[in-house]
């Protein structure tokens, strides 16, 4: 009788948790921009990861938006209505990207500021393409997350932006002659960045003597791409990944005493903020960076200690351009003078519109607007790291 | 020149995964199972190393005590509650607990940690010497770490061959019944080569993170995967192997890089690794296994 | 009822096994229709047919061949890759049915020539040899189709293993395999119903094999191949046959996969090890040999991560623990007695629950 007793109680139990599973599916879906709490609120989603591998630059975006609603709630919210913020994971991969975005949706989303990486973008804005669901990315840099969706606006510069702007940089300063490349031929962002360079490279004549791969199953060792761009005589090393491997890249170069002008993409932002990283390796590292976190003006002063406050750690790029995603929304939301009853293709088509007729100044750029392709306008600006901080090189 | 540059620099990197391969080995050769959470208790031992250093400022040594007795500590826990409770259960059952093990200590850690890498202070101060009037040069690192593996290996070798817990393992490992039959505590004993393997882990994570000095909580996975193709490699249960195996792996991994194709190195050194084992099945030093009918 | 009972028990629990299959799929229709299904379970429907398709191959090599592969991922990404590939270069010049229909085709056939070629040298090693290999195989072909560039323009079609600049097309061009940025614009044509379908089938085809003479020689050899060698069977050629199916049947989940997500890229989570291990997580907790056991493994955990959503950052860690817990649960020798005991056997809930949908 015990026995039964026990397995009775144990079934019910599985049962429970079936319909407790069922029941919160239901309040999720009947949603649709009917805020259960009884306010009505915009509801903006985000999308990245901040788990795995690649948690550093998801987690840096949650928080980042996280302050950034905060502080327009605090300050009215946008039209009068508070903003709710949802964010989810995908482990920067492409599959479970798209059940993030179907949970959202299940939320009630009406504008998606995600995916954090260009993989998981690729297959996202095929979906809110489908959907006509407003999408715009902080960092997914790749031009395959943009082309051919209207809807997809990018905070971040693409990716032949900054290969075009880097060789042509290198070009017109005369930084070398001979260019080596490392990058990461498993990664859609480092190879896209890389192709765009050496085709550029090769338009206006630059030399590259070596270029050099790695994947992310051997990413810790990579003193024989730099053993070979040494042997190539290579002048210059371009590094279009993150800033991750960038502190290893550094480290070994140096061990070895191989010191050529270091040049990276806007990857290498935050580098000079991981933690115990020997900065004076850095010296003299050039990088593309809209967002230097030890600037002076108010705005990234404020945000920049607000995030320490809060959250800890110093926020990279990938967080500046999120911060900025939400107040852009914000002005283009404002400018459309739309309010949270709208369903989210009425507020797509109207931002779509809007968004390329808004001019903004954030963080990451003076005078931001956008083409119709969904880039954003600002270029891409080399810095140089001289004495542990970021220096204008113009 | 060049070619010597690529060798130690191939030398390094394999010690690198022999260290590793050495607890994978170890904890195969006695309890049949792979222990895929291996490379996530190496992570933690790193980062135990790094808080001591970076946090406290002890000096480098003392840290790799405290290193050695957390992952034991670990280690053991493991051992203790998740694989124990399987050891009549299937292989394969166990192999999975073990991922389910690898997946909980990177969670723990990036909850512990958290996502953003950090710099690791190399524990060996040594620059390195410079031969052939500084073309041929071998940082501290590499030298240190070929030299700790191969010391390792040696303690480890005399320790299973002369003392009586040592000849414990290799009398489990050889038959578990009989062993039981001859009054040898099994638990025990197992308990202990877990113990041992992830004193080991400690170890290998400084000088992982020594040579390869950026540390997230995913920085063992893939080291980790390397190494257990590396004790296959040179024949897994045994000893030597996963230092010839570990090595040997590295060596391939660099000269593939430099010579080959850098885009194409991991699907060349899989591919050797498949030929070799074709050659010999049980990898360069694995025993033949005797099927019985 | 008679006809069912004059069945023997493994065909039963086949038939009892669609039987659920094609009522929660007439669950799942009816409810998407009505518009109760939240778009998450919506998106979910492919990928977990996809993944129970992959284990359900595995099972067969891991339960009846009794070889441990951690490369499944591998032929899954073959599938993939070769149908996706296949379909966007006829996406134009072949209407969608035919197109698709031979996408399965192509996929299938691709992923099952990849596991024979592996098979003939791979089955000669044994055991945990047999698994690295496999392994090693699986990502040999992630890092090769990573390098992979394909490109068509007017001129024809242009391949490179460096990079797109070296393909040197036109500005017409189009790209169709972009290195590690894949394919992207795969038309999505995997739909619930086909997926459960090709589901029904693959378990019908197992169910036959494992039943058939060659299924049953297999068998025999996987409990002890020195016996079935002196009885005089063909061990290699049982052995090929049965890696082969397996190998086809995680190609077939692989074309459901490449064709429910617009963009396809190889990486460590989606065909690398990590896949591997999942599906290999899937089979083991299902029950090894158990192929309904594996699609309900890969039904929870795939739901598992998902539902736990709320939990944000602890999600994973959550995740774990529930794995290793449900792990012991159904292995631990001792917990096993426990449950017997106590009558809470894995029959006796299941027969809870039937009891339940009966009233």
């Amino acid at each position: 009788m015990k026995k039964k007793a026990l397995s009775l109680a144990l079934c019910a139990a599985m049962a429970a948790s079936l319909f407790v599973g069922c029941g919160s599916d239901k309040a999720a879906t009947g949603g649709e921009s009917v805020d259960t709490s009884g306010e009505l609120t915009w509801r903006i989603g985000g999308i990245g990861p901040i788990t795995g591998g690649a948690a550093q630059y998801g987690q840096g975006v949650m928080n980042a938006i996280q302050l950034a609603v905060d502080e327009v709630n605090e300050a009215g919210g946008i039209n009068g209505y508070n903003i709710s913020f949802n964010f989810q994971d995908d482990e920067a991969d492409q599959q479970k990207s798209v059940n993030a975005y179907n949970t959202l949706k299940d939320w009630g989303m009406q504008i998606l500021e995600g995916t954090v990486t260009s993989g998981a973008g690729q297959a996202v804005s095929a979906e809110t393409y489908a959907d006509r669901m407003f999408m715009l990315t902080p960092s997914a840099s790749s031009t395959d997350v943009t082309s051919g969706h209207d809807n997809v606006f990018q905070v971040c510069f693409s990716d032949p932006n900054q290969g075009k702007v880097s060789a042509d940089y290198i070009k017109d300063n005369e930084l070398a002659t001979k260019v080596g490349v490392i990058y990461d031929s498993s990664d859609p962002y480092s190879s896209g960045v890389y192709q765009t360079f050496a085709a550029e490279a090769q338009a206006i004549g630059l030399e590259i003597v070596a270029t050099e791969a790695f994947t992310a199953d051997s990413k810790t060792d990579f003193t024989t791409q730099l053993q070979k761009c040494k042997d190539a005589e290579a002048d210059l090393l371009f590094l279009p990944f993150y800033y991750t491997e960038g502190s290893i890249v550094l480290t070994q170069a140096n061990q070895m005493g191989y010191a050529p002008v270091m040049f990276g993409v806007d990857g290498f932002d935050g580098l000079l903020s991981v933690e115990n990283f020997d900065v004076s390796l850095a010296e003299g590292v050039y990088l593309l960076t809209p967002f230097a976190a030890d600037a002076e003006d108010e705005a990234t002063k404020n945000f920049v200690s607000k995030y320490e406050e809060q959250f800890g750690g110093t926020p990279n790029q990938f967080a500046a351009d999120a911060y900025d995603g939400v107040y852009i929304l914000k002005k283009a939301l404002e400018s459309a003078g739309l309010t949270p009853e709208a369903s989210a293709e009425e507020i797509c088509e109207a931002l779509i519109a809007e968004i390329q007729k808004v001019s903004y100044d954030g963080l990451t750029g003076e005078g931001m607007s956008w083409n119709d392709k969904g880039e954003v306008s600002k270029a891409p600006k080399a810095v140089i790291i001289k004495d542990g901080a970021y220096a204008s090189v113009d | 020149m060049g070619f010597l540059t690529y060798l130690i620099n191939g030398l390094s990197l394999g010690s690198v995964y022999a260290i590793i391969a050495l607890g994978y080995t170890m904890v195969y050769g006695i309890a049949k199972m792979l222990n895929f959470a291996h490379g996530d208790v190496i992570m933690i031992g790193a980062y135990v190393v790094f808080m001591c250093m970076a946090n406290s400022g002890m000096p480098a040594v003392l840290s790799i005590v405290i290193s050695i007795v957390c992952c034991t500590a670990l280690g053991m826990i493991i051992e203790k509650i998740a694989y124990k409770p399987l050891r009549k259960a299937t292989n394969l059952a166990v192999l999975i607990t073990a991922i389910g093990v690898s997946y909980f200590l990177q969670n723990m850690a990036l909850m512990l940690f958290g996502s953003n890498p950090v710099s690791f202070t190399s524990v060996i101060k040594w620059q390195g010497i410079s031969l052939a009037g500084g073309a041929l040069k071998i940082t501290g690192n590499a030298i240190i770490t070929i030299i700790t593996c191969v010391v390792i290996m040696i303690v480890l070798m005399w320790f299973v061959k002369n003392t009586k817990p040592g000849q414990a393992m290799r009398a489990v490992s050889e038959d578990k019944e009989a062993a039981i039959l001859m009054g040898i505590n099994v638990n025990a004993t197992i308990s202990l080569t877990f113990a041992i393997g992830s004193g080991l882990a400690a170890i290998a994570g400084a000088l992982l993170c020594s040579s390869y000095p950026s540390l997230t909580p995913y920085t063992g996975s893939m080291p980790g995967i390397k190494a257990f193709t590396a004790a296959v490699f040179g024949g897994i249960g045994s000893i030597p192997g996963a230092l010839i195996g570990g090595l040997l792996l590295g060596i391939i991994e660099i000269l593939a890089k430099a010579y080959i194709s850098s885009q194409l190195a991991d699907a060349i050194v899989f591919a050797v690794l498949i030929i070799v084992l074709l050659v010999k099945p049980t990898g360069i030093l694995g025993k033949q296994i005797k099927e019985k009918v | 009822m008679n006809l069912y009972k004059n069945l023997n028990k493994s065909t039963q629990k086949l038939l009892v096994t669609i039987g659920v299959i094609v009522v929660l799929y007439i669950v799942m229709s009816v409810m998407e229709s009505t518009g109760n299904l939240s778009s998450l379970m919506k998106g979910l429907l492919v990928p977990v047919c996809a993944y129970s398709l992959v284990a359900v191959g595995l099972n067969l090599c891991v339960g009846y061949l009794g070889e441990l592969s951690l490369g499944h991922a591998g032929f899954m990404c073959v599938g993939a890759f070769s149908s996706a590939f296949f379909s966007r270069v006829f996406q134009e010049t072949i209407p969608d049915v035919p197109r698709f229909i031979l996408a399965l085709v192509i996929g299938t056939a691709m992923a099952a020539l990849f596991g024979f070629l592996i098979a003939i040298p791979v089955l000669r090693l044994r055991g945990d040899y047999l698994a690295i290999v496999t392994l090693a195989f699986g990502e040999i072909i992630k890092n090769v189709i990573n390098v992979m560039y394909i490109g068509k323009d007017s001129k024809g079609v242009h391949f490179s293993i460096k990079d797109q600049l070296s393909l040197g097309m036109d500005i017409d061009g189009k790209m169709l395999i972009n290195g590690p940025q894949g394919i992207t614009g795969t038309p999505r044509q995997s739909t619930f119903t086909i997926a459960v379908l090709l589901l029904i089938l693959a378990l019908v085809v197992t169910h036959n094999f494992v039943n058939s003479r060659t299924g049953r020689a297999v068998k025999a050899i996987r409990d002890n191949q020195i016996a079935a060698e002196t009885v005089g069977l063909p061990v290699t050629k049982y052995k090929l046959v049965a890696f082969t199916i397996s190998a086809a049947i995680a190609g077939l989940g692989g074309v459901l996969y490449a064709h429910n997500i617009n963009s396809l890229t190889a990486t460590t989570n989606n065909f690398g090890y990590n896949m591997s291990i999942m599906i290999l997580v899937y089979v083991v907790l299902g029950g090894i040999g158990n192929f309904s056991g594996s699609v309900i493994a890969a039904v929870v955990l795939t739901m598992l991560p998902e539902l736990l959503r709320g939990l944000s950052t602890y999600r994973m860690l959550i995740y774990s623990i529930v794995l290793i817990v449900l792990m012991l649960f159904n292995w631990a020798p001792a917990i096993l007695k426990w449950r017997d005991d106590h009558g809470l056997t894995t029959a006796a809930i299941l027969g809870k629950f039937k009891k339940k949908e009966v009233q």
